[in-house]
């Protein structure tokens, strides 16, 4: 085999870079077990996006925060829909929006939801990690949490409306981010301080790449907390608050 | 002016031009998702068969974005060059179309005719147009462009040299530059999306791509793909800037969500020039482009996706510029939904940039969301080979790390080169000969550890 397929003379390089260098080729092509090693990263991303979200999978694993969950859903009624119109993901479904009016006592610090985004097993692997270590921290802290919404076919923008309807002060949705060849795992968490129907992505912070191999859930679930007591402090998200996390603050691995 | 036609007894009309543009576009998620498409096919076709007896005069009595409130709409007015216009002044969009096709549109005069046309009336044509009428036409286009290379001459394909990493790494980024000069790419640009809008880490991007430029005396160009007034504080700051990159769209509103203005376009095309960087040409703008821009930014005034495309490309031409290219399945699958949405507006931009006289390359790509994969991208590749595309991306085994997408790989150019008989631009050809890296036939070569790119390369 080896007079068939070309080995690039600079495979050395590969230490410095995640990218597809060095691949070798046979004739103009790439080596078949690069070939199918890529097939399979797109597999996976695939099959992150159409994977459906196991609602009762995810509560079991919610279960010890011992926080009242909220079964809810977006306009979307199919991945299909929820692919070719976002601006259905972005809004509760009227029998959802119907059970948040019904449910709503008095207004909270904070509105927790879980969303699955473009990744339900984003979801369903990392958000139970990070909620385990965030609720106690914000509990220490005196916040008053709504009970926790489990969102299916959710896009960012749906956080605003039902934290809205929690009368919440602050929404924190954890939600799928689109799968890349290199993670189909990566969870996303963006605050909205003052959420109210209408408001666009300036209005937020985000913290993007949550998965072990990223930043992991644990830590992600630090700086969350941190940033919520900044939002609180200075009564607002979005660009004007910066994440000044310091790294040091981190705690040991 | 309504617009009608009638068909087994059903009249199907049209109220407004952009109405009758709308229904009369081949099916896209995003024109549905606008609320824009047509509801049925028959009435799909009913809007091309009245489209194709509009005259193509009445695209310059009748403004599909208001020519008070929008500047791209005053461009295109104003810029219209009545004379080159004139041999195709008494035609209807679908006499055009029949024209294009037939013996008498040549290169050449398909060259004269460019000015001629305005965006809405290229974008109607294409609309009437089977993919194998886009791509025919556009074969007999040639657009070249100069800075230190050649582009866009016939018989040659660039390759637009993308090693971005997600941190800005460095060494990350040099390896993958590397990993491309050694199987070929680099000649349209080597061109880095950087990770943050950073002015320091883009000044230090550009003067790490200018020493390697200038080490390996490389006939080409390099480019950070910055903001504009990035680029614009980099060349009073001195820095190598080579070309100047921009995001445009196709109304004023959608350039404003972009942060820019014709006015701030001149701008950087002046600054970047004064530079005179050149060797063998002088232009110096790098736009990139993509359906769905306009209705992303709430920006589309009821005008079809594709249209509003066509209508940047009237920006680009303003500025001369050295490359154009669409980043046609980058938006994801809300605009354009599968690989055969993807295709299609591929073959339209390309068809309808190179129309209007554009150096149009296509980033051949898709997102994970989307319901494409690589064989979509190989026939995309194919097809777009076909049609003379001046250039496609070249990212390290088609997987960009940073912008999370695929697009096309060295390996990928190495293949449509040598199936379609293709040769890299003339001096990136003769670089890549004496580096040994290239034969004579345009075949790569199997480089040794100890050749000269290899050597400390940082």
């Amino acid at each position: 085999m080896s007079d068939i397929i070309h080995e690039d003379a600079w495979q050395q390089l590969k230490a410095f870079t995640h990218a597809r260098i060095a691949l070798g080729r046979t004739g103009t092509a790439v080596p078949l077990q690069e070939q199918l090693h890529f097939r399979m990263a797109h597999a996976l991303a695939r099959d992150a996006v159409h994977t459906p979200l196991q609602t009762h999978l995810l509560a079991e694993a919610l279960a010890p925060l011992k926080l009242p969950l909220l079964q809810l859903h977006s306009q979307a009624g199919s991945r299909e829909e929820y692919l070719q119109h976002p601006d259905m993901g972005r809004k509760l479904s009227l029998p959802s929006a119907a059970l948040l009016q019904q449910h709503t006592t008095g207004t909270t610090d904070i509105a927790l939801m879980v969303g699955d985004g473009l990744s339900a097993i984003a979801v369903q692997q990392h958000a139970p990690a990070l909620l385990h270590t965030l609720v106690p921290l914000l509990r220490n802290q005196g916040f008053t949490l709504s009970p926790l919404a489990i969102i299916e076919q959710a896009r960012v923008g749906i956080s605003d409306e039902t934290a809205y309807l929690l009368k919440a002060r602050l929404a924190l949705l954890l939600i799928g981010e689109r799968p890349g060849l290199s993670a189909a795992d990566s969870l996303g968490v963006y605050m909205t301080y003052n959420p109210r129907p209408g408001l666009t992505d300036e209005a937020r912070n985000c913290i993007s790449n949550i998965r072990p191999a990223g930043l992991p859930p644990a830590e992600a679930a630090h700086k969350i907390h941190y940033l919520v007591q900044q939002a609180f402090l200075r009564q607002l998200t979005g660009v004007q608050l910066k994440d000044n996390y310091p790294s040091a603050a981190l705690p040991e691995k | 002016m309504s617009f009608a036609h009638t068909i087994q007894q059903h009249t199907y009309r049209f109220n407004t031009l952009a109405e009758l543009l709308a229904k009369a576009t081949p099916l896209r998620s995003g024109d549905v998702l606008a609320g824009l498409a047509a509801g049925s096919y028959k009435e799909r076709v009913a809007a091309q068969l009245a489209l194709a007896d509009v005259p193509l005069t009445t695209f310059l009595q009748q403004a599909l974005v208001p020519y008070e409130t929008d500047e791209v709409t005053r461009l295109i007015l104003d810029t219209h060059d009545t004379t080159a216009f004139a041999p195709v002044s008494s035609f209807t969009v679908g006499q055009l179309r029949d024209w294009l096709l037939s013996d008498y549109a040549d290169t050449a005069t398909l060259r004269q005719l460019a000015r001629g046309l305005t965006p809405e009336m290229v974008a109607a044509v294409s609309k009437l147009m089977r993919n194998q009428d886009l791509i025919s036409v556009a074969a007999k286009c040639e657009v070249v462009t100069r800075f230190r290379n050649t582009i866009g001459l016939k018989g040659h394909l660039a390759v637009r040299l993308q090693p971005n990493d997600p941190t800005d790494n460095m060494q990350g980024i040099a390896a993958s530059i590397l990993d491309g000069l050694l199987y070929g790419s680099g000649d349209a640009v080597i061109g880095i999306n950087p990770a943050t809008d950073s002015p320091e880490i883009t000044a230090s991007l550009l003067r790490m791509l200018d020493q390697l430029r200038i080490r390996f005396q490389i006939p080409t160009q390099s480019c950070v793909l910055c903001h504009v007034t990035t680029t614009l504080q980099m060349v009073e700051q001195g820095m190598p800037v080579d070309l100047a990159f921009q995001s445009i769209g196709g109304t004023e509103k959608t350039n404003s969500s972009f942060g820019i203005t014709l006015a701030l376009l001149q701008e950087a095309n002046e600054a970047t020039r004064s530079l005179q960087r050149g060797t063998i040409g002088n232009q110096v703008m790098y736009f990139e482009t993509g359906q769905g821009s306009a209705l992303s930014a709430n920006a589309h005034h009821g005008v079809d996706q594709q249209t509003c495309e066509v209508r940047a490309y009237a920006v680009a031409r303003h500025f001369d510029p050295f490359l154009v290219n669409t980043v046609v399945g980058f938006i994801g699958p809300e605009y354009l939904y599968d690989g055969k949405q993807i295709t299609r507006a591929a073959l339209e931009d390309h068809f309808c940039g190179k129309l209007m006289g554009l150096p149009m390359g296509v980033d051949v790509c898709y997102t994970n969301h989307a319901e494409a994969d690589q064989d979509d991208m190989d026939n995309l590749l194919t097809l777009l080979g076909v049609a003379g595309c001046n250039y496609i991306m070249g990212v390290p085994g088609a997987d960009d790390i940073m912008l999370n997408y695929q697009s096309t790989s060295f390996h990928d150019a190495l293949y449509i080169r040598k199936v379609l008989g293709l040769q890299p631009a003339p001096e990136f050809a003769a670089w890549l000969r004496q580096q040994g890296i290239m034969n004579q036939q345009g075949h790569i070569l199997p480089v040794t550890p100890g050749h000269k790119l290899l050597q400390q390369p940082f």
